[in-house]
């Protein structure tokens, strides 16, 4: 007992505050899950760390330089917490930024709700995150689950598909996502039926026995969630055993490189996605970023790249037009927002703090042994959120 | 029909590979009693290893060799780490290889990111095996056919050597009386050596054997560790059939599951073995275990309460521990409030681990419980925290009762996966019951009460609690009840001689462990502010072990010197390294090689070989 106190008061010195910075600088904490999805976080990175550069070099934000404290949360929303405390309590940071995993999305969200601090959300997908758990503090940038889901029903609707089957991850983005697009979908095409569905747990597909079951209902059409390994293994099993064979195949994310490259020469063709085509993009904007990326990086943007280079731009205009780091002022700041992205003007709507970036939707095609995006068109997000009533009805209001 | 046919051979091919992983464990597990967690990080640098040499060399030839060679170079690592590590902790406490073994995982998955990089990597399919083949009008992948042919070969091999060479009669000797082959005379250092390189092989091919199927990925290790365990577990230790049989079952029962329920594969592996286990106690094809020679605990010196000097020194910890916020900020604070539970949450594992000699490998799920309970009283009956927490800690008492009554008619290896089974399903419903838990996006917004809010005020609580709760369980520890666990701990056969109940006693001590857990997990949902599934997980469990294996389980409180240390290391590594688990790994590894009874118990006996003539006056 006595040297487990002492060990945790000579421990208190490791922990202690660092000399605060001086006053020429704005601090930014950013959380991210780099340990447990390094896929998406290691470019994730590399992107804000791009934005960071340029925004220094041209004087940084009302002369006074950006700096990044980024801290590794694990994949768990309790150590997101931990390292959001430290960068607000110890680091005095003017707002939090980061986070990929819904529920460490909510988790830090929360946080920002009870200390009243500035959250920018990069990643997390889930609905709740600017709807029923919404709060004044928290603003996010990338289009969520039900945003998706809508792009490509738009699409699968033009199908002449008539039976559809869905497989999607056993978790909240997986049942969110089906739930919008059975939704959407059955609102547009009161003719289709959906005749079979499968559930397989997050990174633990058992992709045979799924692709057979899916099979056996027949469908004409199948809606996919699922992505990262569970994606790789679920097209080769599917392919082999002629899952896809004469059926039309919508699939969330398959589009984006973190989950399109690992295929290689084995994407399938023609299956109608969400995703990022990065050498496809014709929008101005985004031959800047490209073209400054691949020369800092040697190597082509992923999603991810964009995901934290436009969070960190949002970030520095966001503390530009406050003129301040006093959270009240940022909060009024960033409710309908302007900020220039690479992929165009997106505004965080002050309704419900989530930004218009849109995505790209396309078809996926082999190009010299890899798998790209084809027939791409770009859909703003603006099209796609839920009305000003529905918003009302969903999000808390005060 | 011919559809069912498909899909049993389908679960056929998936029952194989899992095989082919679960065999190594089963034999490593089998002989040298090593809950061998590095398991999976084998498997999966199998696959790495794999896609590097398939890639180099290709040609059926060369596939086929690469594969081959992936799996020795595995094995040539394990050696490597049996000889280096594993050897100076076989004679520690029961579990404390796991400790070894786990520091390995982390530092393998983090090797295995800065060598392979960060994307998932498809490696080509198996040439002469790459498409399909006829079944019955069915398309199905030839290179399944050849994984059911492969997995009865090498479930052969394994019988040919084990019952044909006299290695093998070695080897099955030593997994039914360990002591008994040293004794006559077989060199256990180079046995232990050459199975465990044995069963690392097969992991390495299991994960090299994947390639075709999947993409070598970062969470392999993690997806086939509890699987493997679980199969090996249902089949009964030791039992290579029993395996196999267990393999298939899982597999099959998956297979056609999902067409009647198709969530059921989220929990499905831990039901059956909950069932199995309950109906069978030593698995499928496992025999009682022999008893062992070596009780739960190892003790180095008699266990007594503190002295007069002993309590001084407590009073006076906590009195710097109170004072702490005169001189710590908001962040330090809540990281001391975080460590104080952590503190609370390892005593109570290491009541039930070191006191009744119970492991636990699914202690998280009544510090679970008493996070949701408390969340879900606050949040949804809309109480304050001051009926949330004893809610919570009621919960955690009430699942400890339920799931305690099944678990303590197991012992050792059993009782430990028992648990395990128990926490899944609690971690499942918990994933799985969105109306009321929230699912995976959990509950927020559970904050303490005004009074209590500011960092210090829940920093005071916290250490109230936390403090009067350990020292609860240590006045059980030496209260009749707390002689009666450690009684039947030491011998159950003499303690059940002089009356007492061996069911009756470890339920109670298992509840209270349970309880005291609950209490710690409900401060952590309000220190939080919010409640995931997360607080169920496995890796909360494993936590759990590591802080008390840490601090030692021969000693009365080790384990909350292994918290205090082991979680403030945690927070501080993953704050300031960009590789926390290269870190963190090493410096466990560090640890179990300098200290292998635990930081307190070599403390302990470091003192009284200074004192040999002096009986301690207590014990830490």
């Amino acid at each position: 007992m006595f040297s487990a106190v002492v060990s945790s008061i000579l421990l208190a010195s490791a922990f202690a505050a660092r000399p605060a910075a001086a006053d020429d600088t704005i601090k930014i904490g950013e959380i991210n899950s780099y340990s447990s999805i390094p896929s998406f976080t290691e470019p994730y990175r590399k992107g804000w760390q791009l934005a960071l550069d340029e925004i220094n070099s041209a004087g940084g934000v009302d002369g006074k330089k950006l700096e990044v404290i980024s801290k590794d949360d694990g994949g768990k929303p309790a150590d997101a917490v931990t390292a959001a405390n430290e960068l607000v309590a110890n680091d005095g940071v003017a707002m939090l930024a980061g986070t990929f995993f819904s529920n460490i999305g909510l988790a830090v969200s929360d946080y920002a709700k009870q200390k009243k601090i500035l959250f920018l959300a990069a990643e997390p997908l889930t609905d709740a995150i600017t709807l029923s758990k919404g709060n004044r503090y928290t603003f996010r940038l990338r289009p969520g689950t039900y945003e998706q889901a809508a792009m490509l029903a738009d699409e699968a609707a033009k199908l002449p598909a008539k039976k559809w089957a869905t497989i999607a991850p056993n978790y909240e983005y997986g049942q969110s996502a089906v739930a919008a697009f059975k939704k959407l979908l059955s609102a547009k095409r009161p003719d289709i039926e959906w005749v079979g569905e499968q559930w397989p747990p997050q990174s633990k597909i058992d992709a045979g026995a799924v692709a057979e079951a899916i099979a056996k209902s027949e469908p004409d059409a199948i809606f996919n969630v699922t992505f990262g390994a569970d994606l790789v293994k679920l097209v080769r099993e599917g392919e082999t055993r002629g899952l896809f064979k004469d059926r039309a195949v919508v699939s969330v994310l398959a589009g984006e490189p973190e989950y399109l490259d690992p295929l290689k020469d084995e994407t399938p063709e023609g299956w109608i996605v969400t995703g990022y085509p990065w050498s496809a993009v014709s929008i101005p904007d985004h031959a800047a970023f490209l073209k400054a990326y691949q020369a800092k990086y040697n190597d082509y943007p992923r999603l991810g790249s964009l995901v934290g280079y436009a969070m960190l731009k949002s970030a520095a205009v966001i503390l530009a037009k406050a003129h301040s780091i006093d959270s009240e002022k940022l909060a009024d700041a960033a409710e309908g927002i302007n900020v220039d992205t690479p992929f165009g003007p997106v505004t965080f709507r002050a309704i419900d703090h989530q930004s218009t970036l849109g995505a790209f939707v396309g078809k996926t095609a082999l190009k010299d042994g890899k798998g790209v995006m084809v027939d791409v068109t770009y859909h703003d997000g603006a099209g796609y959120l839920p009305s000003d009533a529905e918003v009302k009805a969903q999000r808390p209001q005060n | 029909m011919s559809f069912y046919f498909v899909q049993f051979v389908t679960g056929l091919a998936s029952a194989c590979s899992l095989f082919l992983v679960a065999s190594g464990l089963s034999i490593i597990f089998g002989v040298t009693r090593v809950v061998n967690f590095a398991h999976g990080g084998f498997y999966m640098l199998g696959a790495y290893i794999g896609y590097t040499l398939t890639d180099r060399f290709s040609g059926a030839f060369g596939f086929w060799g690469a594969i081959v060679l992936a799996a020795l170079c595995v094995a040539a690592i394990g050696t490597l780490i049996e000889m280096s590590l594993l050897r100076r902790v076989y004679e520690a406490p029961v579990l404390f290889q796991l400790l070894a073994t786990f520091g390995v995982t982390l530092v393998v998955e983090d090797l295995v990111l800065l060598t392979w990089g960060p994307s998932e990597l498809l490696g080509p399919r198996a040439p002469g095996f790459k498409g399909a083949i006829d079944l019955f009008g069915h398309p199905f992948p030839a290179y399944d056919l050849l994984l059911i042919a492969l997995a009865p070969t090498v479930l052969a091999f394994i019988w040919l050597i084990f019952h044909r060479t006299t290695w093998g009669v070695l080897v099955r000797a030593a997994t039914q009386d360990r002591e008994m082959v040293a004794a006559l005379g077989v060199n256990q250092k180079w046995l232990f050596t050459t199975v465990f390189a044995l069963g690392v092989f097969l992991a390495g091919l299991g994960g090299a054997l994947e390639l075709p199927r999947e993409a070598a990925n970062h969470t392999m290790d993690v997806q086939v560790i509890t699987e493997a365990l679980v199969v090996v577990v249902i089949g009964g230790l030791g039992s290579v059939m029993g395996t196999f049989l267990a393999a298939i079952i899982v597999s099959e029962l998956n297979a056609f599951g999902i067409l009647v329920f198709p969530k059921i594969s989220i929990v499905l592996v831990f039901v059956v073995m909950a069932i199995v286990l309950i109906v069978r106690p030593w698995g499928l094809l496992g025999r009682a275990e022999a008893a062992t020679r070596s009780a739960g605990g190892v003790v180095f010196s008699r266990w007594r309460p503190f002295g007069a000097q002993g309590r001084l020194l407590v009073v006076l910890a906590l009195a710097v521990a109170a004072l702490l916020p005169l001189v710590a900020g908001n962040y330090f604070l809540g990281v001391a409030t975080e460590v104080l539970i952590f503190m609370l949450y390892a005593a109570s594992l290491h009541f039930l681990l070191a006191d009744g000699g119970l492991a636990s490998f699914g202690h998280a799920a009544y510090f679970g419980l008493g996070s949701y309970g408390a969340a879900i009283v606050l949040k949804a009956l809309g109480f304050g925290m001051e009926t949330a927490i004893p809610a919570g800690v009621l919960l955690g008492f009430a699942g400890a009762l339920v799931f305690g009554w099944f678990c303590v008619r197991l012992s050792g290896v059993y009782f430990a996966m028992l648990t395990l089974a128990f926490a899944q399903i609690a971690w499942s419903i918990a994933y799985q019951w969105t109306d009321v838990t929230g699912g995976d996006n959990g509950i927020i917004g559970v904050w303490p009460s005004a009074w209590a809010a500011s960092p210090v005020r829940f920093y005071w609580l916290t250490l109230a609690l936390s403090a009067g709760a350990i020292g609860l369980l240590r006045a059980i520890t030496f209260s009749p009840f707390g002689y009666a666990l450690r009684a039947l701990r030491d011998s159950t056969l003499r303690a059940e001689t002089i009356g007492l109940v061996r069911w009756r006693v470890q339920w109670m001590g298992f509840v209270i462990a349970g309880a005291f857990a609950a209490l710690a997990g409900a401060l952590y949902a309000f220190l939080k502010g919010s409640v995931f599934p997360d607080n169920i997980s496995i890796s909360l469990s494993i936590d759990g072990l590591v802080m008390v294996l840490l601090g030692g389980v021969g000693t009365v409180s080790g384990g909350v010197v292994g918290a205090a240390i082991y979680r403030s290391l945690s927070i501080w590594v993953i704050s300031y390294t960009d590789y926390s688990k290269l870190v963190l790994g090493a410096l466990i590894i560090l640890l179990v090689v300098l200290f292998p009874r635990g930081l307190v118990g070599q403390f302990e006996a470091w003192r009284s070989a200074r004192t040999p003539s002096r009986v301690l006056g207590e014990n830490l």
